[in-house]
C-alpha cells in the first residue's frame, strides 16, 4: 500500500451522562505521502472526532476507540502505549486547530511554546530551539519574528496566531499535518493567505495534509481527495475533480448546491436540504440521511447502505444510479447545473480579463430587475460617524478614538436588499446598529422615511421601532432562555401595546407558521430548538410588527451550510410576501451576493464601493473589492488562484493610515494614495467608488 | 459535582477512560452526600420548628442529680454544670441560630442584591460610586465589621442579625452586579431593545429573572456563612442573653469546663458544623446545575 | 509602569480613607455615652459628665470629631484607651507581632494544604485523593474556628499533651491556632484551585499541548497549574485579610496575646478609640496586602501587563 495513514473501520464512543454515544462508525480511509485530503461535513458529522481519534486525543475527553485500526506507516496507533504515542504526537503527526486565540496557552510566550515542542522531541538545547523558532516564524510569514517570539498570544491578531500555530506544528517536520477548520475563525482574506501558506509548506516539507472543513470551496481549492461525512459516517469519497463534477451521494449533491456558488442565479431560491442534522443521541434507522433525502425509499429507512466502491470512488447510497440519472435529466437541482455554472464562471472570468466594459449587460439575470435609482429611498445616511473613545494612556495624553464608522453616506431603497461586506474590523456591524439607532451616532444624519433619527429622543424613537427590526447573528443568545418562544415572538406586540394577550398568542402561532415552524411550538422554550429553528424564531419576532425594514446582522453566519440555505430562502420569500427592505450584513461574500440587490464594501470605517450585486462581483472598481472577491475559495476544482492575494491584515481603526486607508495593502498604491484621501464618487449611474485609480 | 456531563459538552470533558467505572460509583457517592445533607437540614429545621417533639427534656430543667454527666443513653450529649440536658438545649437553641442565619441572609441578600442590581444596570457614575463604597466595605473583613456593628448596637438578636446582614452585603452586591452586567451584554437584551422595549421593561422582564438564580445560590450558601458569623459573635459574648442559649453562646459557656467536660463545647459546635456542611453541599449542587458550561446552552 | 503604580496607590489611599470614615461612622451611632466607660454614671454629676464630654470632644458634631481624629491619626496618634489611657497605637504595635505571626502561620497552612490538595484533586479527579480534598474543602469552610480550635485543644493538648493549649510564647503555642485558622483558608483555597484547574483543563489549549506530544506532567504542572494559580492568588490575598480577622476569635479561644484579643476586650468594655484603632489598622493591612497582590499580577499575568 505505502499509505502514510491507513484508517480501517474506526469507531469511537463517548461516555456521557446519557450513556455511551457513538460519535463515528466504521470510518475507513487512507492518506498517501504528499497527498492533501479534505474531510468535509457539517457540525455533528464526526469530522473533528475523526481527526482527534487519529492521535487518540479523544481519550482525554472520555472518548474511546472501540474498534478499528489507525495505521501510521504500518504501525497501529490505536494499540500503542501512551508514552510512545506522545513521541509521535507533534513529531510525526502535528495538528492545527480552529480557534487560534484559544489554542495557545495565554501565559506563555509564543517562543516558549514553539521551543517547548522542539525540545520535547529533539536533542537540542533551548537556545537552538529558540533560533529554530525564529526561523519558523519567518517562514510562515510573521514579520519581526524575534520580537513575536517574546510576545504573548493575546498580543497577536488571529491571523498571526494561526501562522504561529502552523509554525508550532511544523517545528519537528511532521509527516502528516492535521488541520481542523484552520481558517473558519478568520476573515476570508486571511483564509486565502493561510491556505496558500499551507500548500507551499506541504511541498516544502514533503508532508501530507488532512484538512477538516465545512466549506466545500476550500476542499475544491486545495484537496487532492475529498471525503464527505454525515452523522459520524463516511457517505462518499473520491478524487476532488470527479466528486465535484459528479457527486454520487444525495447529501454531497445537496451540500454543493446549497453553498450559493458565485454563479448561482442571484435572487433565485437556493437549493436547501430539508430538515436538520440529527443528534448523535437520536440517530434515524437505516441510512442516516434518509429523513432528509429526496430519493429515500423503504429500503433506505430499513437498511443502512454500505460504503461501496464505484470505480476508484466510494459511496454509501442504495440509489446511486437513480440519483445520477435524476441529476442528468432533471434540471431541478443537479450536477448539470454545477457544470453549467462552472462554465459560466469561466466565461465571466474571461469577461473580466478580456473585455470588462460590456460584460455588465450580459450578466443581467432574467427575472431579476434591480430597482432603478429613482425608486423611493427608505434610509439615508449622511456623513455618519461613530467614534469610540479609548482609555487615555495618561491623564495628559490626548484622547484617541476607534473610528468604527468614519464619514459614511449612502441610501437604502424601498424593497431592496442592501448588502454590506468587509473584513472584521471594517465597521459594518457598527454601521448597521448606528443606522437603527441602537447606538448613538457621533455625528451625521440618518433619514428614515423622511424622519431624521439622530435628533430624536428614546421615547420619540420608540414608535418608529415598529418599522425597523433586527435579526441577530447568534441564534442561541438572541432568545431569552426563560421565555417561551411564543412570548419572545409576541414581545414586540406587547411592547407596542398593539394586541391583547390572547391575540398576541394567536399572532405568535401565525408567525411561527409563516417562518415554517409548527404553530404548537409557542409554548416551547428556546433550548428545545436547533440553531436553524431558533433563527427562524428570531425572524418571526422581527416580522411580528410588520416592519418595513429589517437589519440582518450576520443572520446566517452561525448556521450550517444546508440550514443557511433554508434561512436565506425564507428571508427572500418573506421579502416578496411582505414587501420588506433588508440591510444584510455578512462576511460570507457568496451569500451576500446571492441575496443582495446592491452591495456596499466597507474598509476601516469607510464605504469604498457601492454597486449592484452582479456588477460588483464581475467588475469590481475598487482594488480592495477585487482582492476581497479573489480571496473566496473557488468552488470549482482545478481553478487554483493565480491572482495575487490581498496581503497583510486590516490595520487598527484607532490609528488608520493616512490618505487612502487601503494604500498599505493596495498593489496599485501611489504617492497620491498615501497623501490624498479619495472621496466616494459616482462612477456611472448606480455605482460609487472611493479610489483615485478605479479599476473600471 | 463535575460528573454531570451532557451530550453537548461531551467533546470537551476531561478525564480518562480508566475512570469509567469509578465515575459511576462516584456519582452514587455524590448523591448520598446530597441525601445526607437533605436529612441533616430537614432534621435541624424540624428542631427549630417543633423542639418539644424532639427534645427529651426541657431545655431549662436543671436536673440537680445529674450534673456534668458524660454522654450516655439517658443524656445523648451529656449534661452541663446546671444539670441541663445538652441535647435538649441544642435542639431548642437551633431556633435562635437558624433565625440569625436565615434572617440575616434575607436582609443582606435583598440589600446587597438591590445595590448590585442598581450599580450593574445603571452603569456609569452610579456604578462607580456604589462599587467604591462596596470596596470600602470589603476592606473590613466580615467578622470584624459584624463585630463593630454588633458592638455598637449592643446585645440582642436583631442587632446580631443586622450586623451579620451588613457584613454580607458587599458579597451579594458584587455577585449581583457581575451577573447583571453579563446579562446586559446578551443578545436577547439587544433584541428586546431593538423592538423598542423600555429600559424598565427590559430590566424587569429580562435582566432580573435571569440574574436571580445565582443570587439565590449565593444566598443558600450564605445561610451557612451567616450562621458561622453569628455564632462567632455569640461566642465572643456579643450574643443574645436569653434563657435558652443559641449554639454559639452555649459553646462559649462550655469553654470554662473544657478540662472536665469536653461534651458541652463539642456538641453545639457539631450542630453548627453539620448544618453549615449540609447547606454548603446543597449550595454546591445548585451552583453546578446553574453553571452554563455543565448545562448545555440556554 | 510608574503610572500604574501611582494610580493603584492613589486608589488604595482613597479606599483606606473611606474605610476610616466608615468605621468612624459606625461607632459614632453607638448608643450610649463613652463617658460611661470612664466614670460610673451612678455617681457622676452632670457637670462632671459635661466636662468630660467636652474634654473628649464628643459634644462636637460628627464632621468636627472626624476631622480631629483624622488629623491626629495622620500624626500617628490614634487616641487613647478610655480604660487605662494607654496610647492606642502603642497597644496595637505591642501586640501586633503576635497576631502577625499567627496570621502568617495560618496563611502558610492554608496556602500549602490548599494548593497541594487542590491541584492533586483536579489532576486525579474522582480518585481517592480528590474525595479527600473535597471533604477537607467542605469541612474547612463549614467548621467554626472556635469549635475546631476547641477540638484541637481537647485532643492534641488535653488528651495527648503534644502542644500547649494556650499562651503566646514560642512556636509550640502557634501550632494549634495556626491549624484551626489555616483550615478555613485551606478549605476555600482547595475548592477554588480545584475548580479553576478543572476549568483550565477543559480549555482548548490543553488539547494543543497534548497534540504537541507533551507529557501529562508538563501539561498539568507547567501549563494548567500556572493558569490556575492566577485566580488563586487573588483569593489568597483576600484570605490573608480573613485570617487576620479570624484572629479575633482564635486568640480568644487560645488565650493568646494579639490585636484580636484587644478588640474583643475593647468591645466588651465599649472602649471606642481602641475598637476604632484596631479595625482601622486591620483594614489598612488588608488594603496593603491586596494592593500588593494586584501589583503582583502585573508580573504574573501577561494579559494584565498588557492592559495596564
Amino acid at each position: 500500500m505505502g499509505a502514510l495513514l491507513d484508517i480501517q473501520k474506526l469507531s469511537v464512543d463517548f461516555q456521557t451522562k446519557h450513556g455511551l454515544l457513538t460519535a463515528i462508525t466504521e470510518v475507513t480511509f487512507s492518506i498517501q505521502p504528499g497527498e492533501t485530503v479534505c474531510l468535509v461535513g457539517e457540525s455533528g458529522s464526526g469530522k473533528t472526532v475523526t481527526s482527534k481519534a487519529i492521535m487518540r486525543l479523544i481519550e482525554h475527553e472520555q472518548g474511546r476507540i472501540t474498534e478499528g485500526s489507525v495505521l501510521l506507516s504500518g504501525q497501529d496507533v490505536a494499540k500503542l502505549p501512551e508514552a510512545e504515542l506522545r513521541r509521535i504526537r507533534g513529531k510525526r503527526v502535528a495538528m492545527v486547530f480552529q480557534e487560534p486565540m484559544a489554542a495557545f496557552d495565554p501565559v506563555f510566550t509564543i517562543g516558549q511554546q514553539i521551543a517547548e515542542t522542539i525540545v520535547r522531541h529533539e536533542r537540542v538545547g533551548k537556545r537552538e530551539a529558540w533560533e529554530r523558532g525564529v526561523q519558523l516564524l519567518k517562514r510562515v510569514g510573521i514579520p519581526e519574528a524575534e520580537l513575536r517570539m517574546k510576545q504573548y498570544p493575546g498580543e497577536l491578531s488571529g491571523g498571526m496566531l494561526q501562522r504561529a500555530m502552523i509554525a508550532v506544528a511544523l517545528s519537528c517536520g511532521p509527516e502528516l499535518l492535521i488541520a481542523d477548520e484552520p481558517t473558519t475563525a478568520l476573515d476570508v482574506t486571511i483564509q486565502a493567505q493561510i491556505l496558500q501558506l499551507l500548500q507551499e509548506l506541504k511541498r516544502e516539507f514533503g508532508m501530507s495534509i488532512l484538512l477538516i472543513t465545512h466549506d466545500l470551496g476550500i476542499a475544491a481549492e486545495i484537496a487532492d481527495r475529498v471525503i464527505v461525512m454525515y452523522a459520524g459516517q463516511i457517505v462518499e469519497q473520491g478524487v476532488t475533480e470527479e466528486l465535484f463534477a459528479q457527486p454520487l451521494h444525495p447529501y454531497t449533491r445537496g451540500l454543493l448546491q446549497s453553498a450559493a456558488p458565485l454563479d448561482s442565479v442571484r435572487g433565485s431560491r437556493l437549493y436547501a436540504i430539508k430538515g436538520s442534522i440529527p443528534s448523535l443521541a437520536a440517530l434515524p434507522t437505516g441510512c442516516l440521511f434518509h429523513p432528509r433525502c429526496e430519493h429515500a425509499t423503504d429500503r433506505c429507512r430499513a437498511e443502512a447502505p454500505p460504503l461501496d466502491h464505484r470505480g476508484d470512488r466510494e459511496v454509501a447510497c442504495w440509489h446511486v444510479d437513480s440519483v445520477v440519472e435524476a441529476a442528468v435529466d432533471g434540471h431541478s437541482a443537479s450536477g448539470a447545473v454545477i457544470h453549467e455554472v462552472a462554465a459560466k464562471r469561466q466565461t465571466s472570468i474571461r469577461l473580466i480579463e478580456e473585455d470588462p466594459a460590456d460584460s455588465g449587460q450580459n450578466v443581467k439575470q432574467p427575472g431579476v430587475s434591480s430597482p432603478s435609482p429613482s425608486s423611493d429611498v427608505l434610509f439615508e445616511a449622511v456623513n455618519l460617524h461613530k467614534y469610540y473613545p479609548l482609555k487615555r494612556k495618561s491623564l495628559t495624553a490626548p484622547r484617541s478614538y476607534v473610528r468604527a464608522v468614519d464619514d459614511v453616506s449612502f441610501t437604502i431603497r424601498k424593497n431592496e436588499t442592501f448588502g454590506l461586506v468587509g473584513e472584521s474590523g471594517s465597521g459594518k456591524s457598527t454601521l448597521g446598529r448606528v443606522l437603527l439607532q441602537l447606538e448613538e451616532a457621533t455625528s451625521g444624519k440618518i433619514h428614515f422615511q423622511g424622519t431624521e433619527l439622530t435628533s430624536l429622543s428614546a421615547a420619540e424613537l420608540r414608535p418608529l421601532r415598529r418599522e425597523m427590526q433586527v435579526i441577530f447573528q447568534d441564534p442561541y443568545g438572541s432568545l431569552s432562555p426563560r421565555w417561551t418562544v411564543g412570548d419572545s415572538i409576541a414581545e414586540p406586540l406587547k411592547v407596542h401595546g398593539a394586541l391583547s394577550a390572547a391575540e398576541c398568542k394567536e399572532r405568535a402561532a401565525e408567525l411561527l407558521q409563516l417562518v415554517g415552524l409548527d404553530a404548537a411550538s409557542v409554548n416551547k422554550y428556546p433550548h428545545e430548538f436547533s440553531g436553524g429553528q431558533r433563527q427562524r424564531i428570531g425572524i418571526a419576532r422581527a416580522i411580528a410588527l410588520n416592519p418595513s425594514f429589517i437589519l440582518a446582522d450576520e443572520a446566517v453566519s452561525a448556521l450550517d451550510v444546508s440550514v443557511q440555505a433554508q434561512v436565506v430562502n425564507l428571508l427572500q420569500d418573506l421579502q416578496q410576501k411582505l414587501g420588506l427592505t433588508y440591510l444584510f450584513i455578512a462576511h460570507g461574500l457568496q451569500i451576500v451576493r446571492h441575496i443582495s440587490d446592491r452591495i456596499g464594501v466597507m474598509y476601516l470605517g469607510k464605504l469604498v464601493e457601492i454597486a449592484p450585486s452582479e456588477e460588483l462581483f464581475l467588475r469590481p472598481a475598487h482594488p480592495y473589492t477585487r482582492l476581497l472577491i479573489d480571496s473566496i475559495p473557488h468552488s470549482v476544482p482545478g481553478q487554483r488562484r493565480d491572482t495575487p492575494l490581498l496581503q497583510g491584515e486590516i490595520p487598527s481603526p484607532s490609528n488608520p493610515p493616512s490618505g487612502c486607508r487601503f494604500h498599505t495593502r493596495c498593489p496599485f498604491a501611489t504617492a497620491r494614495c498615501r497623501e490624498e484621501q479619495p472621496a466616494l464618487l459616482p462612477l456611472d449611474k448606480d455605482r460609487y467608488v472611493a479610489c483615485h485609480y478605479s479599476l473600471v | 459535582m463535575r460528573e454531570a456531563v451532557t451530550a453537548s459538552t461531551v467533546w470537551r470533558r476531561g478525564g480518562s477512560r480508566r475512570l469509567f467505572t469509578f465515575r459511576l460509583r462516584r456519582l452514587a457517592a455524590a448523591d448520598s452526600f446530597l441525601i445526607g445533607a437533605g436529612i441533616i437540614i430537614a432534621f435541624i429545621i424540624a428542631c427549630a420548628l417543633v423542639p418539644s417533639l424532639i427534645a427529651p427534656y426541657s431545655p431549662t430543667a436543671m436536673l440537680t442529680d445529674s450534673i456534668m454527666q458524660a454522654p450516655s443513653s439517658a443524656h445523648l450529649f451529656g449534661t452541663d454544670y446546671f444539670g441541663r440536658d445538652i441535647f435538649s438545649v441544642v435542639v431548642y437553641g437551633s431556633r435562635d441560630s437558624l433565625f440569625i442565619g436565615f434572617a440575616s441572609v434575607i436582609v443582606g441578600g435583598l440589600a446587597g442584591g438591590a445595590i448590585g442590581a442598581i450599580a450593574g444596570y445603571a452603569g456609569g457614575w452610579v456604578d462607580s460610586l456604589l462599587m467604591r463604597c462596596n470596596d470600602i466595605l470589603m476592606t473590613i473583613p466580615g467578622i470584624l465589621l459584624a463585630l463593630a456593628i454588633a458592638g455598637a448596637l449592643g446585645k440582642g438578636l436583631f442587632n446580631i442579625v443586622l450586623a451579620v446582614a451588613v457584613s454580607s452585603i458587599p458579597g451579594y452586591a458584587r455577585i449581583m452586579r457581575a451577573q447583571i452586567i453579563s446579562i446586559k451584554g446578551r443578545t436577547f437584551i439587544a433584541a428586546s431593545r431593538s423592538v423598542g422595549a423600555t429600559p424598565f421593561h427590559i430590566f424587569w422582564k429580562h435582566v432580573l429573572p435571569n440574574a436571580l438564580s445565582p443570587l439565590l445560590v449565593m444566598a443558600a450558601i450564605g445561610v451557612g456563612t451567616a450562621i458561622l458569623t453569628g455564632s462567632g459573635l455569640s461566642f465572643l459574648g456579643l450574643g443574645v442573653l436569653r434563657e435558652i442559649p443559641d449554639w454559639g453562646t452555649l459553646l462559649s459557656q462550655g469553654r470554662g469546663y473544657l478540662t472536665v467536660a469536653w461534651w458541652i463545647c463539642t456538641f453545639p459546635g457539631l450542630a453548627i458544623t453539620l448544618f453549615v456542611l449540609a447547606v454548603n453541599i446543597i449550595g454546591d449542587r445548585m451552583r453546578d446545575r446553574l453553571d452554563p458550561k455543565k448545562n448545555a446552552k440556554g | 509602569m510608574a503610572g500604574v503604580l501611582a494610580r493603584r496607590l492613589f486608589s488604595s489611599v482613597l479606599v483606606i480613607v473611606g474605610s476610616l470614615i466608615l468605621v468612624f461612622a459606625i461607632l459614632y451611632v453607638l448608643p450610649g455615652d463613652p463617658t460611661d466607660t470612664i466614670v460610673d454614671p451612678s455617681i457622676a454629676t452632670p457637670e462632671m459628665v459635661a466636662n468630660l464630654r467636652h474634654q473628649l470632644g464628643v459634644d462636637q458634631p460628627f464632621y468636627i470629631q472626624f476631622a480631629r481624629y483624622f488629623s491626629h491619626m495622620l500624626r500617628g496618634d490614634f487616641g487613647q484607651s478610655l480604660m487605662n489611657s494607654e496610647s492606642v497605637l502603642g497597644k496595637i504595635l505591642d501586640s501586633f507581632p503576635a497576631t502577625l505571626a499567627l496570621t502568617a502561620a495560618s496563611s502558610f497552612v492554608a496556602v500549602t494544604v490548599g494548593l497541594v490538595l487542590g491541584v492533586l484533586s483536579a489532576i486525579h479527579r474522582n480518585r481517592p485523593i480528590d474525595l479527600i480534598a473535597r471533604v477537607v474543602g467542605l469541612f474547612g469552610i463549614s467548621m467554626p474556628t472556635f469549635w475546631s480550635g476547641i477540638l484541637l485543644i481537647v485532643l492534641l493538648s488535653l488528651k495527648l499533651g503534644w502542644f500547649p493549649a494556650m499562651g503566646s510564647d514560642g512556636w509550640r503555642t502557634l501550632v494549634l491556632p495556626a491549624i484551626a485558622l489555616g483550615l478555613v483558608g485551606a478549605g476555600f483555597i482547595v475548592r477554588m484551585v480545584r475548580s479553576s484547574m478543572l476549568d483550565i483543563i477543559d480549555e482548548h489549549f490543553i488539547l494543543t499541548l497534548r497534540s504537541k506530544g507533551l507529557t501529562e506532567r508538563a501539561v498539568m504542572y507547567k501549563h494548567a497549574l500556572r493558569n490556575a494559580l492566577i485566580p488563586a492568588i487573588t483569593m489568597i490575598g483576600m484570605l490573608v485579610g480573613e485570617m487576620l480577622a479570624g484572629t479575633v476569635v482564635i486568640e480568644t479561644v487560645f488565650s493568646r496575646q494579639g490585636i484580636g484579643r484587644i478588640i474583643a476586650d475593647a468591645l466588651m468594655a465599649k472602649d471606642l478609640p481602641v475598637v476604632q484603632g484596631v479595625i482601622f489598622f486591620s483594614a489598612f493591612v488588608y488594603v496593603i496586602v491586596n494592593t500588593l497582590v494586584d501589583l503582583s499580577y502585573t508580573f504574573i499575568d501577561p494579559r494584565v501587563r498588557r492592559s495596564t
